[in-house]
């Protein structure tokens, strides 16, 4: 049995990520229970930990710290793999652009950045903001999490602010929008995509799938 | 290689099971709608929209627990719009699974309900849904006007300057209709169109007039729409979605 607590902190769609779990689960055969809860005592036992999220970062944070899940999280990343998604991963970095400016957890030395407005693709075509829709992820290093995902494969995006970490090495996967940006990044027993999985049909269920079987190493 | 434009079936609903008409009126029955909404995303879908046209609130449950099966089952984007009055109905319909919502007439009543919104849930959630209908006389400069309750009610507002508005209230995405073209199948307006698209920085997906998949092209190309959104087409099988994106990318549009 594998225990999977989604980090509950009030913000955001956290139905379609459990959903999303229980049936890759299902579908792999892996006995699994998942909950998801803001409990400390639930997100310790558990074995691994989701961290999604979606809104505005500054009542993101807010509501991170008020549930001290930044001091749960900076303990927990040393001990089981963690799976950051969107502002999930945004909340990893230092800082954020966003409302103003919004001082984050500060795992992955970086900023969040917002898309410029008004850039143009390679035809002219002006491109709106957010990022809203399937692009396509090149792989810029092997992980585990990549298993069955073809290199270059599309993935649901919606955001106006993405994670530029300083290390260019934990830059696992990037898109463009026009400019390449991180799409995902990996140190140690996390690892974190802007993309929605739970969301992204089967490249995103088998994503969360080897999610459930990953021993957080970076190499099989 | 660049973000992917989107095809979207709309599944209008009433009291459970999914309908289409023309202009709003001549209702016809198209299935289920956790089945349909099934069939599509294995298809390949981009999205799926679910608009609640049931007259009475006293149904609403019943779109709660639509949805919540659709998500439990469907891994790609789901909008769910129709009566949306409060941001707790907002708040239902996120932990029932919905990824946004569609806002329509109590944008128009009450603007500030947009803004409320996106400051709570985030702007990417927020979808503002415009019915236009054109004004203009033929031969004059071309004009549209907002229409609410399903095309009934005239605003008096101006369409461009009512979707820059809303983007600058927080929405995150402006589902358009024309009222002229929905159910008719001929073609998106897609002078009207391009006019919102060009006016606003986010996505526009092109709603209502699909009868071929040139039009869906054309909605892109000419329309500059970021998504494309049709019920009837792909309701009674005349065309399934691989083939409208083959058709799509066979015109060199970038396809999932």
């Amino acid at each position: 049995m594998t225990h999977v607590a989604v980090i509950d902190y009030g913000m955001g769609n956290l139905h379609s990520v459990a959903k999303a779990l229980e049936h890759v689960g299902k579908r792999a055969g892996i006995t699994l229970k998942v909950s998801v809860t803001s409990d400390p005592a639930v997100l310790r036992a558990a074995d691994r930990l989701v961290f999604p999220g979606v809104g505005a970062m500054r009542d993101c944070m807010a509501e991170i710290r008020r549930l001290c899940v930044d001091e749960i999280l900076r303990e927990q990343v040393k001990l089981k793999p963690v799976l950051a998604i969107c502002v999930g991963m945004q909340a990893l970095m230092q800082h954020s652009d966003e409302n103003g400016g919004v001082p984050c957890i500060g795992l992955f030395a970086g900023q969040v950045k917002r898309f410029d407005d008004h850039a143009v693709d390679q035809s002219g075509a002006e491109l709106k903001v957010p990022h809203m829709g399937w692009n396509r992820v090149r792989q810029t290093q092997a992980h585990p999490m990549w298993r069955g995902i073809a290199d270059n494969s599309h993935f649901y995006f919606v955001h106006s602010y993405y994670v530029a970490p300083d290390a260019p090495a934990v830059i696992v996967g990037e898109a463009d929008y026009p400019k390449p940006f991180c799409a995902a990044m990996a140190h140690k027993k996390v690892f974190a995509v802007q993309f929605h999985p739970e969301k992204s049909q089967a490249n995103g269920l088998q994503l969360l799938e080897n999610f459930l079987g990953w021993n957080g190493q970076a190499h099989l | 290689m660049t973000l992917a434009k989107r095809i979207i079936p709309c599944l209008d609903c009433d009291n459970g099971r999914v309908v289409k008409g023309v202009k709003f009126v001549d209702i016809r029955d198209a299935g289920d709608p956790v089945e349909v909404s099934k069939r599509y995303c294995d298809q390949g879908a981009d999205e799926i929209t679910f608009l609640d046209i049931t007259a009475s609130s006293s149904e609403r449950n019943t779109t709660i627990h639509t949805v919540e099966a659709i998500a439990s089952q469907v891994f790609i984007p789901l909008t769910v719009g129709g009566g949306i009055r409060k941001l707790q109905d907002i708040r239902n319909l996120l932990n029932a699974g919905a990824d946004k919502v569609g806002i329509n007439t109590s944008a128009v009543l009450n603007p500030e309900f947009v803004r409320e919104a996106a400051d709570r849930f985030g702007s990417q959630c927020i979808v503002v849904a415009i019915d236009a209908k054109c004004i203009s006389k033929p031969g004059e400069p071309r004009q549209w006007e907002i229409f609410t309750h399903g095309g009934r009610n005239p605003t008096g507002l101006e369409a461009i300057a009512w979707a820059r508005k809303m983007v600058g209230y927080g929405a995150g995405e402006i589902l358009l209709t024309s009222m002229d073209r929905d159910g008719t199948k001929s073609g998106f307006d897609l002078e009207l169109n391009r006019a919102i698209s060009e006016a606003v920085t986010v996505p526009v997906i092109a709603s209502g007039g699909v009868g071929n998949l040139q039009d869906l092209v054309d909605g892109i190309i000419i329309g500059k729409a970021d998504a494309v959104l049709a019920a009837s087409i792909f309701h009674f099988g005349q065309f399934t979605i691989p083939q409208a994106k083959q058709y799509m990318r066979e015109h060199g549009i970038e396809m999932r």
